[in-house]
């Protein structure tokens, strides 16, 4: 089997979520007599080189200077066309949602996105999370697969070190006329919270049900003297403003305390605190997602419990 | 400006979600149906690209008969016609397939815009829109926080990046954009648009006829499970009092929250 990973820069940096897709791509070639090619666009950095992999095709074409979706596709149409590996494996990121589904209908080869694994048991078997993260499925390929890799599904710290040769790959881009114009990147102007240096979230989600509700948590985050944080939705309702929200497309935190009312524990969600000390949630759903990273669960209704809490520790203050 | 809105019927976030016997597929007896949430998202953006440009608004929604209440939704918000593809099992594990059947209904209606969400609460796939882009031949953008319309042959959208980051990006027309949500506030239905709903047509596209399968790289189900737990939670219990004073207990003596 002939595997390739695609390497995604970011000005330059290699995009930590790629490296996790080599490293998975590596732990299942050991276990099967798979190869593993990297494939990078434009100049291929140092660290590349010193990874246990067959090699890496490096093209250079000024096209591929910057992202745009159609000269990636057509370009890496034509590494497929060339070499025909069995999977081709992207890091989850943005960047791969906006491209690699284009690329798999170009192609015709399906794409199986955001998988947590992937294992051999008398072929390649890729799991992914569906139904939000509450079930788990496992799926069986024929034919080619491009699969991407969801973040922390694979660790850094297992990569295996070796040394590989690195071969340029000629590629012809003229003949695409391009529809899509990607312009500048930009922040929006930055807010005053910044979670990430705080002690304490208290964080809210979809749960809290309304916005009168929200000062439930508010006052219990007072009384701790914590920040606020949130899930996506209560942002998108306009309860609180974008700086709170944590997870992929917010901030990313590591409180000695997060308190979650309320929230699921999406990916996207996680991916943004599951770094904090101590994971508190009150979710009434005892199959919540959350509770795979929390270090204490309770399953309850948040009325019920939050006020109590809030006066328990007022009591305490005195 | 003609848009197509694909808006998928899924389970609502308190339905709960449990294994058939065979664990191939959920139980649908207790489920509790509605819009996937950035779907209501694309709607929204694209009934306020029609009220501020003039138009059309098409819901289109593929899957069990059901899901033509998705369709009455969006016909009762304002969108004015629909279109049904009807399918009697679907099992959405191979949006590629899925694809090719939704190129089928589409691909005479000259949409200039198709919007989309950006990733279906059930499945989770997060293709569709960008798999029709590339068969209807149009351009393409996912993750679309924002959009303005620059001329009759081109928009400018902005997408959301990881981390706080945006882009803008134009596109030329024909464009197939997936929505972040929160972009807008979904409207709800009035009653009188609840009134006009009813004499608006709905379409009906079989799909039975469309092989869909032809390709030679395919995707099977092996089997569905409930996750596993990576790390060991310990779940506090009682009655309401009883928890909050274990848990106060907790925060005060063993995390030190002061
Ligand atoms: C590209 C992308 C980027 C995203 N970025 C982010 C991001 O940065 N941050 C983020 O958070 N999400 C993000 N999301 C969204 C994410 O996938 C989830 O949809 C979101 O995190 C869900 O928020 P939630 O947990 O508040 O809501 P839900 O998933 O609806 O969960 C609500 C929870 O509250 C519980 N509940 C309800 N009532 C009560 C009650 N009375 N008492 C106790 N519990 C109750 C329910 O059991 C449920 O578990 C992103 C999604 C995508 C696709
Ligand atoms: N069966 C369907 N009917 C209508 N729209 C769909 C269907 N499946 C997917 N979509 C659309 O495509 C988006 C992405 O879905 P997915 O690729 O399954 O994550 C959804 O948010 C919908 O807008």
């Amino acid at each position: 089997m002939n595997i390739f990973v695609f390497i995604q820069k970011d000005n330059g940096t290699i995009n930590r979520n790629s490296l996790e897709a080599l490293a998975g791509a590596q732990q299942f070639a050991r276990a099967t007599d798979a190869q593993v090619s990297a494939v990078c666009f434009g100049e291929v950095n140092d660290q590349l080189t010193e990874y246990d992999i067959q090699q890496v095709l490096s093209i250079s074409d000024p096209g591929l200077n910057s992202y745009n979706p159609q000269l990636y596709c057509e370009a890496f149409n034509q590494v497929i066309s060339a070499h025909h590996p069995d999977m081709v494996i992207f890091g989850h990121t943005y960047q791969t949602r906006d491209w690699v589904p284009r690329l798999s209908a170009k192609l015709d080869i399906p794409f199986v996105s955001d998988c947590i694994r992937i294992q051999n048991q008398n072929g390649l078997i890729l799991t992914r999370q569906i139904y939000q993260g509450k079930i788990n499925t496992d799926l069986k390929v024929e034919g080619s697969v491009l699969v991407s890799i969801q973040s922390g599904a694979y660790r850094l710290d297992s990569i295996v070190s070796g040394n590989t040769s690195v071969q340029q790959f000629e590629v012809n881009l003229d003949s695409v006329k391009c529809t899509v114009h990607p312009g500048e990147k930009f922040q929006e102007s930055k807010g005053s919270v910044d979670l990430s240096r705080a002690k304490i979230i208290v964080a809210v989600g979809r749960g809290i049900g309304k916005e009168e509700n929200m000062p439930i948590a508010k006052e219990l985050a007072e009384v701790l003297g914590a920040e606020l944080g949130s899930s996506r939705p209560v942002v998108d309702y306009g309860w609180l403003p974008h700086e709170h929200q944590v997870g992929s497309s917010g901030q990313t935190v590591s409180p000695k305390l997060y308190l979650a009312l309320g929230i699921s524990g999406a990916i996207q969600h996680q991916v943004g605190m599951k770094g904090s000390s101590n994971i508190v949630a009150i979710n009434k759903d005892g199959n919540a997602p959350i509770f795979e990273i929390a270090d204490y669960g309770i399953v309850a209704d948040l009325f019920e419990i939050v006020p109590k809490i809030t006066q328990t520790l007022k009591d305490h203050k005195g | 400006m003609k848009i197509c809105v694909l808006m998928k019927q899924v389970p609502d976030n308190d339905s709960a979600i449990i294994l058939s016997n065979d664990s191939s597929s959920i139980k649908l007896n207790d489920i509790t149906w509605c819009t996937n949430e950035s779907d209501t998202y694309a709607l929204e953006e694209a009934l306020l690209m029609k009220e501020a440009h003039g138009g059309e608004v098409v819901a289109c929604s593929f899957g069990r008969e059901s899901s033509q209440q998705v369709i009455k939704d969006a016909l009762a918000k304002g969108a004015d016609r629909g279109l049904y593809i009807s399918e009697e099992e679907s099992d959405g594990f191979d949006i590629l397939s899925t694809a090719k059947i939704f190129t089928q209904a589409l691909k005479d209606e000259n949409f200039d815009l198709i919007f989309s969400g950006l990733q279906s609460n059930d499945s989770g796939n997060a293709q569709l829109g960008l798999l029709l882009a590339e068969m209807l031949n149009m351009s393409h953008a996912a993750l679309v926080m924002g959009t303005e319309v620059l001329n009759d042959t081109r928009i400018k959208v902005k997408q959301e990046l990881e981390g706080g980051w945006f882009q803008w990006t134009e596109l030329d027309l024909p464009a197939s954009i997936t929505i972040q949500s929160g972009l807008n506030k979904p409207r709800y239905a009035s009653l009188r648009g609840i009134m006009m709903m009813k004499k608006k047509p709905i379409d009906i596209f079989d799909s039975s006829q469309i092989d869909s399968t032809g390709s030679k790289n395919k995707i099977f189900l092996d089997k569905m499970y409930i996750p596993q737990k990576v790390k060991e939670t310990t779940f506090i219990e009682g009655t309401p009092d009883e928890i909050a004073s274990k848990l106060g207990d907790l925060m005060i003596n063993d995390i030190k929250v002061f």
